[in-house]
């Protein structure tokens, strides 16, 4: 079981977190849904997510998850090109819900404007906003 | 927003709540909605459902005041036994789907759901009170539900009355469990075996803590909202609001099965009558996807011209099945097993094939 917020990892008001790394001068963001999300969504059982070379646009929709009761949008934190998909996700959707900071992650992006990492959220503002939120 | 004699008890165990219909509700409980849908349809599930409506009608006319109001035949129930059946307004379309219980001769219990309690109050009201007493009791009355194909042997160690005995929607009135009055009637909506167990509200928690002891030993548990809809939808059970409304008739929904059109008169009875001389135009279809896709309620659903024919009134994952169904109402000529439709998944055409009976269909013990 992951931490509830790791503190490695952006956030945003939508919900989603990015995991940031680079590889050869480039700025590639991991992505997926936050523990809050999960325990909104319930038993997550279908994932649909875009294809590797699509690009994505930040608070775009880039795919949806669909729970047992409902179906929700998921939004892009970044902007940048899809470069690796968690294909897993397609007979596994539970691994969104079992483990969202890793087995769960959904897509991974190249990140075209690294000025838009400005706009996320770090573990301890994500927190904030629940709070915030009454959660 | 109301809560259940049972808000409490949820809430120690973690539930997750939700308004439903102005009522507070557990949706799911930290195991959630597929894990609690198994231990239904493994073992048992206990659901609270205090917040359905409990109408009385009492006096030497309960019997004639009853009738007027619903579609299925009075007179065919004897004492400690109920039947389901819905009631309609004079065009035919359906106030309610509900059970009603034979007492006795001069008492019946009508069991209603929480959303239409207040409208389903004053209509009874209005179309029976000069014929008998009509007494809304629901507030007073708690009700568990005990569902799965374990419910009779975990219930049996706590009560005296012979479970073995009661047959499907027979029930006792006046009995105990664990020192708790109770009734229990062999009645439910998850297409299992299972119990439905009538208390004083303020004895809800004791026989909730009870109930949910002996689902223990069986391997069940508490189970929510969320379970009960993926349960109900299995079993293709209809849901007023979704499925049912004063829009539609009981011909359409499928539910002609309660429609005794021969017996005595019933309000709504002449247009239901016409309709059926005429044929049913439309009529409630399930379906399940061939393709990767959730139908979900309101959805296009199309024919395999891709012309709309209809919207989804109830669809999701079907866990024991592992596939995902949907009901809607379709043109009656639509409505033959293995005719291929698409639903609009949000802009997705997803394949989807009729399907006759129960999606899922509990084996004979």
């Amino acid at each position: 079981m992951s931490a509830q917020y790791p503190d490695d990892l952006y956030y945003t008001k939508d919900h989603e977190w990015a995991r940031l790394e680079e590889r050869d001068g480039q700025k590639l963001a991991t992505i997926g849904v936050t523990r809050f999300a999960v325990e909104q969504l319930g038993d997550v059982t279908q994932v649909d997510l875009p294809k590797e070379g699509e690009t994505v646009k930040r608070a775009d929709v880039f795919g949806s998850v669909e729970s047992v009761k409902a179906v929700s949008d998921l939004f892009a934190p970044l902007s940048g090109k899809v470069v690796k998909v968690n294909s897993p996700l397609a007979d596994s959707p539970e691994y969104v819900n079992e483990d969202p900071y890793d087995e769960g992650w959904m897509i991974q992006l190249a990140v075209s404007d690294v000025k838009e990492i400005d706009g996320l959220l770090d573990a301890n503002a994500y927190q904030a906003f629940l709070r915030e939120q009454g959660e | 927003m109301q809560r259940t004699p049972l808000h409490e008890a949820h809430l120690r165990l973690g539930a997750k709540m939700v308004d439903f219909g102005g009522w507070a509700m557990p949706v799911s409980y930290p195991g959630g909605i597929i894990d609690e849908h198994r231990a239904t349809r493994g073992a048992v599930g206990v659901f609270d459902v205090c917040h359905m409506g409990e109408i009385h009608f009492r006096g030497p006319r309960a019997a004639e005041a009853v009738q007027r109001l619903v579609t299925n035949d009075v007179s065919r129930l004897g004492d400690g036994r109920a039947f389901y059946t819905v009631a309609c307004r004079p065009s035919g379309g359906i106030v309610d789907d509900l059970i009603v219980y034979r007492i006795s001769s001069e008492h019946y219990l009508t069991v209603v759901n929480a959303a239409n309690l207040e409208k389903d109050r004053a209509w009874f009201i209005e179309q029976a009170a000069a014929l008998c007493d009509v007494a809304d009791a629901s507030a007073e009355t708690g009700l568990v539900a005990f569902q799965g194909p374990a419910a009779a042997r975990a219930l049996q160690p706590l009560t005296q009355v012979a479970l073995d005995a009661l047959p499907g929607f027979g029930f006792v009135a006046d009995c105990e469990i664990t020192g708790v009055r109770a009734s229990i009637a062999r009645t439910g909506y998850t297409g299992e075996d299972g119990f439905e167990i009538f208390c004083a509200a303020r004895d809800a928690e004791r026989l909730w803590n009870t109930l949910i002891e002996a689902a223990a030993s069986v391997g069940g548990k508490p189970a929510g909202l969320g379970a009960r809809d993926t349960l109900r939808l299995e079993a293709r059970l209809p849901l007023y609001g979704n499925d049912l409304d004063e829009q539609t008739t009981p011909l359409e929904a499928g539910l002609g099965w309660v429609v005794k059109l021969d017996g005595a008169d019933f309000i709504g009875r002449e247009p239901l009558r016409a309709q059926k001389a005429a044929g049913v135009g439309r009529k409630l279809c399930g379906f399940v996807m061939t393709e990767r896709g959730i139908a979900r309620h309101g959805y296009p659903i199309l024919d395999a011209d891709g012309v709309e024919r209809g919207r989804v009134t109830s669809g999701g994952p079907a866990p024991t099945l592992e596939k995902n169904v949907a009901m809607g109402y379709l043109p009656s000529h639509l409505d033959l097993p293995g005719t291929r439709i698409f639903v609009d998944c949000r802009g997705k055409r997803t394949s989807a094939e009729i399907v006759k009976g129960p999606f899922y269909k509990r084996g004979r013990s």
